[in-house]
């Protein structure tokens, strides 16, 4: 599909970031089962002309512009008010982009080894489900693909994971069910609540929905608990994070690549646009619950990280604490701090995403995630060593790269509104330098021994995979304000949202403004000198 | 009924709006006649015969429905049958069933070494009981199809003459089937005596009009009414009988019992609760909440720990009523028209997954241990990657049809503010995505270790004959368009809310 040639202003640019992923499905799927270079190749093509709409998306999408852009809408039941009803906006513009630049890579980096075709078919259809996520403004339609995730990721762990994959799989998929079987109930009672408060027709509209706040305070907090309770476990919040290790631990490399940088984005993107944005009075009731359990999970996941021996399984509590951050600085319900989650979404994205690359090369080399049975490899692997160190330091939120940019808005954003959580959290930023710098230590130095002494380095593959997203955490970590400028009229809105319709809520503000963040590298924390 | 001079009126009969039932009664009597005349009938004629029967009914509704549409639901046989929407409605479902059935059991009978005609002639026979129900104006005429329903039932269930499973799921089946019936039947009697008469118009407009002094004997008959019909539709705590006879009846005969009786006993429970107790919804509803809340939990939960695939289609299918009774709780016409949507989608959700069942439990239809699964997904992709569409429709999965089904109850539920109801529907469904996806991963993720021991472990299952593939495919394919393009069944199912019409 040539961008180019369809790049008119009428062309249906984001039901096309859906399709055209369902239609390399369909072509995988019907593809020789014999032949599984072909089948790559028509994947890696499917999820390029993807990643390429994405990006034309980034690209023509009005950065000064205030609403949904590239809206399209077309009825789906008409008789209940259901439409398929896309938009963008500078919320999840750069989740689709960071979807687009994903999958390829995921693609591109690992093989399944067996039944390709249904690997291919099932990760493309994966990418159609989560697009559809980020560009629904259909209630029903963002439910609809919020559930469909779970399909092709179940499967993706179940078939393609490692030992406990079955176990793994079935519990990812039993308690993100569970979790929104509840949301389908509260978007329901809510298009009802709504046809009745304005005497209009059902509709499941979310701009109308919002606008309107037509629902009794009362009722909109155990609709926003309803929605709640299944962002909370797919982000996951602490205590409902228990599926996330084994997940992301089974899954196969490209699985975790996904599951980390897309698929938990789904819960954090889903507090911003349906529970901040559809009811802000509830979130503003519930913030501090949610205050609380963000920085419990940002220690929890870090010290449980510290005491892990399994590499993958370390990377992965590593998640739980990061999307602490992003839960921190989504409620503490100022620019700076939503700013900041939104950004860490994208860093974590990348970071974590890489990180997973790395462990899964790592584990393709040696067959073991064990961090007794690794050191010294970067005697043996000095490439290797070199990109996981820039990817940790990344990950830890070293100044200069993305990381540092994320985590400072965040603690900016809570230090404005409730400071002591943010003193809680910085401490949080420690002990992420202590388990990654550990982690590193014990994987890379040290005398190398055994198989550990010739593993192969980095293949020319694998470091093109690698390159981009080496490129990401160097960019945005020195020079973010391009992805700022367009967030910023899409949070400056939600903020305003807000305000107008919570009694005695003003916007904790800053007097360090958001102009002033970093561009350059400031002081960062005195321990992440170790990692040299 | 019976004009003994010819001064007594007969009552006035609308001919045209009978065609569906005479076709499926007459094609009945016609094959039974046949073969008890012709001594050797060609092997493929009964279950042709049946197909054509059941394709020639799914036509005639067709201008039915145009006329019912145009000009309005209509009653005849003085009061006592009545043709509306849902009547035609329910009548295609059955139909659809029917052939699908007959489909299923042509393969299953060869493979049995089954005689074969009798299988054919009750399947039709039952079908009629189940339009005969759809269209009854009157309680008498229901319970004349409930009875002519289920007396074929009973009998098909036995049909397998060597597996004593078989035998005793008969025999089970009719002997609690039996105790529904005479509850049924007194419940018919109270609301009798309570009313005074027994068709649903002019009962319908007594309780509207009426205020009773003395409601006890209306209460006892709304609950024996809906004991005897909570059993046909496999309600907890009237369930007991369906996991033994799930299991140990014939597959294709399962599949009759999940779709067609299924159908005709809802049809039976709108009509009956919804359109003709209407008024008093309000004294039925918290009955029929509870009725729905054990349905959906009692089904789901102990579905769960089953390890025979047809047990766990039983439990499930149990669950899928109880989604079905939280459709007709909300007693509005959203909730009637959830009702015949999910009627239409589980019909073909339940064809195509006993069509697989029946494949896949081999000569002698006893391999159902979910062990037979085991590693389908390699072995046979087309099969296992259809049972696995099928599964997923059944948890209601997006994009599949059986999403929209949940859809429909749930948004009915909602609208009449039971969000406990619809809060606790969901959550089972998500328990009852359990067991669908305990036979996922047999279906897929334990082929690996089989591999060692192929010889041992896996079982071998036989190529699909024609027919189960025909209703396998067919019901996949609507599954998944039906999920994509929900809009003409969810229309059909809205033009078709019932309407009483007096005599």
């Amino acid at each position: 599909m040539s961008v180019l040639a369809s790049a008119s202003p009428t062309f249906p640019v984001l039901p096309a970031l859906i399709l055209t992923p369902l239609f390399g499905a369909l072509l995988v799927v019907l593809g020789p089962r014999r032949r599984p270079e072909l089948l790559k190749l028509t994947a890696v093509l499917a999820t390029v002309a993807t990643g390429a709409l994405s990006l034309w998306v980034l690209l023509a999408f009005d950065a000064g512009g205030e609403g949904f852009q590239f809206a399209s809408r077309h009825a789906w039941i008409g008789e209940l008010g259901i439409s398929w009803l896309f938009g963008v906006d500078g919320i999840s513009l750069f989740l689709i982009v960071l979807t687009g630049i994903l999958f390829p890579i995921a693609i591109l980096a690992t093989d399944p080894g067996h039944d390709s075709r249904a690997y291919y078919a099932w990760m493309l259809v994966l990418e159609g489900g989560v697009m559809g996520v980020f560009a629904s403004l259909d209630l029903v339609m963002f439910f609809l693909c919020f559930e469909i995730v779970l399909v092709p990721m179940y499967f993706l762990i179940g078939r393609w994971g490692h030992g406990n994959r079955t176990y793994a799989a079935t519990k990812f998929f039993l308690y993100t069910m569970a979790g929104s079987a509840l949301m389908l109930v509260g978007i329901v009672s809510l298009a009802f609540l709504h046809a009745d408060a304005t005497g209009g027709a059902l509709t499941f509209d979310l701009v109308a929905i919002a606008e309107a706040q037509s629902i009794a305070t009362e009722t909109a907090r155990w609709l926003f608990l309803a929605f709640a309770l299944a962002f909370a476990v797919k982000v996951p919040i602490f205590p409902l994070h228990t599926w996330l290790p084994d997940a992301h631990t089974e899954a196969p490399t490209a699985g975790s690549v996904i599951l980390a940088g897309v698929l938990l984005k789904l819960g954090t993107y889903g507090f911003l646009r349906f529970g901040l944005y559809l009811f802000p009075e509830a979130t503003h009731h519930f913030a501090p619950v949610f205050l609380v359990l963000g920085v419990v999970g940002i220690v929890y996941g870090a010290v449980v990280a510290t005491m892990q021996k399994d590499l993958k399984r370390l990377v992965a509590y590593s998640s739980v604490a990061h999307l602490g951050f992003i839960i921190l600085g989504t409620f503490a319900l100022n620019t700076e701090g939503i700013e900041g989650g939104l950004l860490q979404m994208v860093n974590h994205g990348i970071s974590t995403g890489a990180l997973f690359l790395l462990v899964g090369m790592i584990y393709e080399r040696r067959r073991t995630r064990q961090i007794d049975e690794l050191g010294g490899l970067q005697k043996s692997a000095p490439l290797l060593a070199g990109v996981f160190m820039v990817v940790m330091l990344s990950s830890i939120g070293l100044p200069g790269l993305n990381g540092f940019v994320g985590e400072f808005l965040v603690l900016v954003g809570t230090f404005n509104a409730h400071r002591w959580y943010a003193v809680v959290a910085a401490g949080g930023v420690v002990l992420a330098a202590l388990y990654l710098l550990w982690a590193y230590q014990r994987v890379f130095h040290g005398p190398a021994e055994g198989d550990n002494a010739d593993m192969p380095d980095l293949c020319l593959r694998e470091g093109l995979v690698l390159a981009p997203l080496l490129a990401l955490i160097v960019v945005l970590g020195v020079y973010p304000k391009p992805v700022i400028e367009r967030m910023e009229p899409a949070v400056d809105a939600l903020v305003e949202h807000i305000e107008r319709h919570v009694d005695g809520f003003e916007e904790p503000t800053s007097r360090m403004g958001i102009d002033i963040s970093p561009d350059g590298p400031l002081d960062g924390p005195a321990d992440s000198e170790e990692g040299h | 009924m019976f004009a003994q001079a010819e001064t007594v009126a007969t009552p006035e009969v609308l001919w045209w709006a009978l065609v569906p039932l005479l076709v499926l009664a007459g094609a009945a009597v016609l094959l039974l006649t046949v073969a008890s005349l012709v001594r050797r009938l060609p092997e493929w004629l009964p279950a042709a015969w049946t197909i054509v029967a059941g394709l020639a009914v799914l036509v005639s509704v067709v201008p039915l429905w145009n006329e019912v549409q145009d000009d309005g639901a209509r009653s005849f046989l003085a009061g006592a049958v009545g043709i509306d929407g849902s009547t035609l409605f329910v009548t295609a479902l059955l139909a659809v069933a029917v052939v699908a059935t007959a489909l299923l059991s042509r393969a299953y009978l060869t493979r049995e070494d089954l005689p074969g005609v009798e299988l054919y002639v009750l399947l039709l026979l039952s079908a009629a009981g189940g339009v005969v129900m759809a269209s009854a104006n009157d309680l008498i005429v229901l319970f004349l199809g409930l009875e002519l329903l289920s007396i074929a039932v009973y009998v098909m269930a036995a049909l397998h003459l060597r597996r004593i499973q078989s035998q005793e799921a008969a025999l089970k089946y009719f002997v609690l089937g039996a105790f529904a019936s005479a509850f049924l039947l007194y419940g018919i009697a109270l609301v009798y005596g309570a009313t005074g008469a027994t068709g649903l118009a002019r009962i319908a407009g007594y309780l509207s009009t009426t205020i009773l002094l003395e409601d006890g004997m209306l209460m006892a008959g709304f609950g024996l009414l809906l004991v005897g019909l909570g059993f046909k539709v496999a309600a907890v705590p009237f369930h007991a009988w369906a996991p033994d006879v799930y299991q140990g009846a014939p597959t294709p005969v399962v599949a009759w019992m999940a779709a067609g009786v299924k159908a005709a006993g809802f049809a039976a429970l709108l009509r009956v609760f919804v359109l003709t107790f209407g008024s008093w919804s309000g004294e039925w509803q918290p009955a029929v909440w509870g009725l729905a809340i054990l349905t959906v939990l009692g089904g789901s939960v102990v579905a769960v720990v089953q390890t025979d695939v047809k047990r766990m289609l039983a439990y499930s299918s149990i669950a899928h009523a109880g989604f079905l009774l939280v459709g007709v709780q909300a007693a509005s016409d959203r909730g009637t028209a959830a009702v015949l949507t999910y009627l239409g989608v589980y019909t073909l959700l339940a064809c195509g997954s006993f069509a697989v069942v029946t494949v896949v439990g081999g000569a002698g239809d006893d391999r159902h241990g979910i062990d037979a699964y085991r590693g389908l997904g390699a072995r046979r992709p087309w099969l296992a990657g259809a049972f696995a569409v099928l599964l997923l429709g059944q948890a209601g999965v997006p994009f599949t049809a059986g999403f929209v089904a949940k859809f429909g109850v749930i948004a009915a539920a909602t609208e009449g503010h039971s969000y406990a109801l619809a809060g606790i529907a969901m959550v089972s469904a998500a328990v009852a995505a359990f067991v669908y996806l305990r036979i996922l991963v047999a279906l897929y993720m334990e082929d690996r270790h089989l591999e060692d021991d192929d010889e041992a472990g896996a079982v071998e299952v036989d190529p699909a004959p024609w027919g189960p593939r025909i209703v396998i495919t067919v019901s996949v394919a609507l599954v998944l368009v039906l999920g994509v393009v929900p809009g003409p069944l969810v229309d059909l199912a809205k033009d078709a809310v019932p309407v009483l019409v007096g005599g």
